[in-house]
């Protein structure tokens, strides 16, 4: 039905246009993220990450071109085929977006509730697991996020995606915000539930350590398009003054040579 | 990296539970137990589950199932009543499912309902009403306290936001003030003239009218637009200001944010309310008197000129005295809710919210002080 055959990739952008006005973001942009890898999108301000991200999601159209998420194109699509895709997904946006007007378990409930197949009872059971495999104790529960950490926020924000079980998540700034204590325990969990539950991961990020740490594949964008994807092996030998100062100036050389042998390969 | 298992070639099955005819033989699952097969006969399979589960007395055969998640595996282990039965065979890859939650098994529930809340919730919201009051009160003083500190050196004044304030509550109001007045006017002169005309007494639509408008309607008609217009900006502006840091960033920088923010606003509705009072007043009493030559045969001219004598001048000076203050009143409350909003979305609903009601309905109080204090000035008995 919705299953596309393994050998398409989870999402396929091809030829994507983006314009505000006369200034062109994207030109002629292609990217394919294969099932069940880990994948930054890194890039410098401007460079369109976040408004690519949000095409991916359907929250924006682009001027030219198309998007095929789980083999599917996302625009001219009926409305029923967009939803059933969106319940397929999981989302964290970077400050969390959980409901202010709803307490911590409602807000992970909400989902669930919205299908109307399980009863409170099971819901109750389904909350608390999903709280225990973001490390949330069960005692927060009903507080409101307005309480609560920064750092618990965006674990409970991945607990309410991860709770229709999908099949890719998409992560903006999974750590911007963080100290470096709690960004390196939110990593660690990512990559712990990407192991776990076979997930893909789309990321958007500006941290060096969190993207050397997690990445299978690396997609920077810069000059309107994708200017490399692959491993970060790869990355790294292009000659471009984005990808040098990104990756190998003073800060890159830190973070990579604090990792040497935890840098995955696909 | 290879392709999760979810992916596997065999085409999907539908879940399914099957129960051998002897119940020691056990159950056996198959298909997908994962949310896409689920969402749509998860009441039945639990149902199944719970036959299989009561009935049964052998091994539970899950080698079968294709697919698992936490959805299908919390629906089994519910069924199972949430411990392990003696005899299970699972595929190993889904072992890690039920190892999760059997490590969960203990929950935290919802905190139970308390008899004694009502009583506490009444204690709360009366405290929280003498909060709002002391609040009020130490706004209005430390705003004093600010000002005059402030007039030592008037030049430093904000000046210049009282003028864009005067500008945004006054000049742009007066299209929907001017409007509803008129109409008020127009309604009132004619539901007056009915009764006027049965006695004959068609000439004291003026003293109706006049007395009515300038005295009372105007002055609060008026308060109650500025209130659910100007004062619901202010308490947003404020609470925006509040969740983004912009207040304290005021403060830091060592700028008072009584006299930046609350000052001139108090100051700017208190010149503009008597001023737009007088305008619907004014609008009220043409649209009366438009009204009057309708219904009534007194000519727009005539009704002018009668106005003086029905009406004494100290009404006027009543209006717009009552103008300053329920300006600087909805100004006041406005502010103090807009200060209170804390940093989420709900809260700044909540206070706007609060902030318009809780500002008409003082202005409908001092309006009655008013009345009370004022009953034996201005009215004139034929």
């Amino acid at each position: 039905m919705l299953t596309a055959p393994a050998n398409t990739p989870i999402i396929e952008v091809e030829g994507l246009w983006t314009q505000f006005g006369s200034h062109v973001v994207h030109r002629d942009l292609n990217l394919r993220v294969e099932y069940g890898e880990i994948m930054s999108l890194v890039g410098g301000s401007g460079s369109g990450k976040t408004t690519l991200m949000r095409q991916m999601l359907g929250l924006e159209t682009p001027a030219q071109g198309g998007i095929k998420v789980f083999g599917i194109p996302l625009q001219n699509t009926p409305r029923e085929l967009v939803h059933r895709i969106r319940r397929r997904w999981g989302v964290l946006f970077q400050e969390g977006a959980l409901y202010s007007a709803l307490t911590v378990f409602d807000n992970i409930a909400l989902p669930l509730r919205e299908l109307r197949v399980f009863d409170e009872d099971y819901i109750h059971d389904m909350v608390m697991l999903k709280l225990d495999m973001v490390d949330i104790e069960r005692r927060h529960a009903w507080k409101s996020p307005s309480d609560l950490s920064g750092g618990m926020v965006k674990r409970i924000a991945l607990a309410r995606a991860l709770v229709l079980e999908p099949e890719l998540i998409f992560l903006d700034e999974p750590t911007a915000g963080l100290d470096p204590d709690r960004s390196e325990s939110f990593v660690n969990l990512i990559r712990e539930l990407h192991k776990k539950l076979g997930l893909t991961v789309v990321m958007v990020s500006h941290d060096l350590d969190t993207i050397v740490s997690l990445s299978h594949r690396i997609a920077v964008l810069a000059e309107q398009r994708v200017l490399v994807h692959g491993p970060l092996a790869d990355v790294v030998k292009v000659e471009h003054p984005f990808v040098r100062n990104f990756f190998l100036g003073e800060r890159g050389l830190r973070a990579l040579s604090a990792l040497p042998t935890e840098v995955p390969q696909s | 990296m290879s392709p999760p298992s979810t992916l596997a070639a065999a085409p999907v099955q539908e879940p399914e539970v099957r129960l051998a005819s002897n119940p020691a033989a056990g159950v056996t699952l198959s298909g997908a137990w994962d949310i896409r097969s689920l969402q749509h006969r998860a009441r039945f399979m639990q149902a199944s589950l719970k036959v299989a589960a009561t009935t049964v007395d052998g091994p539970w055969d899950l080698s079968g199932v294709q697919r698992l998640d936490h959805i299908g595996a919390l629906l089994i282990w519910r069924a199972w009543g949430k411990k392990r039965p003696a005899e299970v065979s699972l595929q190993p890859e889904h072992e890690a499912f039920f190892e999760q939650l059997a490590r969960n098994a203990e929950g935290v529930d919802a905190p139970a309902y308390d008899p004694a809340t009502l009583l506490r919730k009444l204690g709360t919201y009366l405290l929280v009403f003498l909060e709002h009051l002391t609040g009020m009160l130490v706004l209005v003083g430390q705003t004093a306290i600010d000002t005059a500190r402030m007039l030592r050196r008037p030049t430093l004044g904000p000046w210049r936001e009282v003028s864009a304030s005067v500008f945004r509550t006054g000049a742009q109001a007066l299209g929907i003030t001017a409007g509803v007045g008129f109409l008020i006017g127009v309604v009132l002169s004619y539901l007056s003239a009915e009764q006027l005309k049965a006695f004959g007494a068609n000439a004291f639509i003026i003293n109706i009218l006049g007395i009515g408008v300038i005295r009372e309607l105007g002055p609060v008609l008026c308060a109650v637009l500025v209130a659910g217009r100007s004062g619901s900006a202010i308490t947003a502006q404020l609470g925006v200001m509040r969740v983004t840091e912009e207040l304290d960033a005021l403060s830091v920088m060592g700028i008072p944010y009584t006299v930046r923010l609350v000052l001139p606003k108090v100051l700017a509705l208190a010149i503009t309310m008597p001023l737009l009072i007088l305008w619907t007043t004014s609008i009220a009493l043409l649209g009366g008197a438009m009204a009057a030559q309708v219904t009534l045969d007194i000519s727009v001219m005539q009704f002018i000129t009668g106005l003086p004598a029905a009406v004494p001048g100290v009404n006027l000076v009543l209006g717009i005295g009552k103008g300053v203050v329920f300006g600087a009143l909805i100004a006041l409350v406005a502010c103090h809710f807009g200060l209170r909003i804390q940093p989420n979305t709900e809260s700044l609903g909540i206070g706007t919210t609060n902030s318009v009601v809780t500002s008409i309905t003082s202005v409908i109080i001092a309006d009655a002080i008013f009345a009370i204090m004022f009953n034996d000035v201005g009215i004139v008995l034929m």
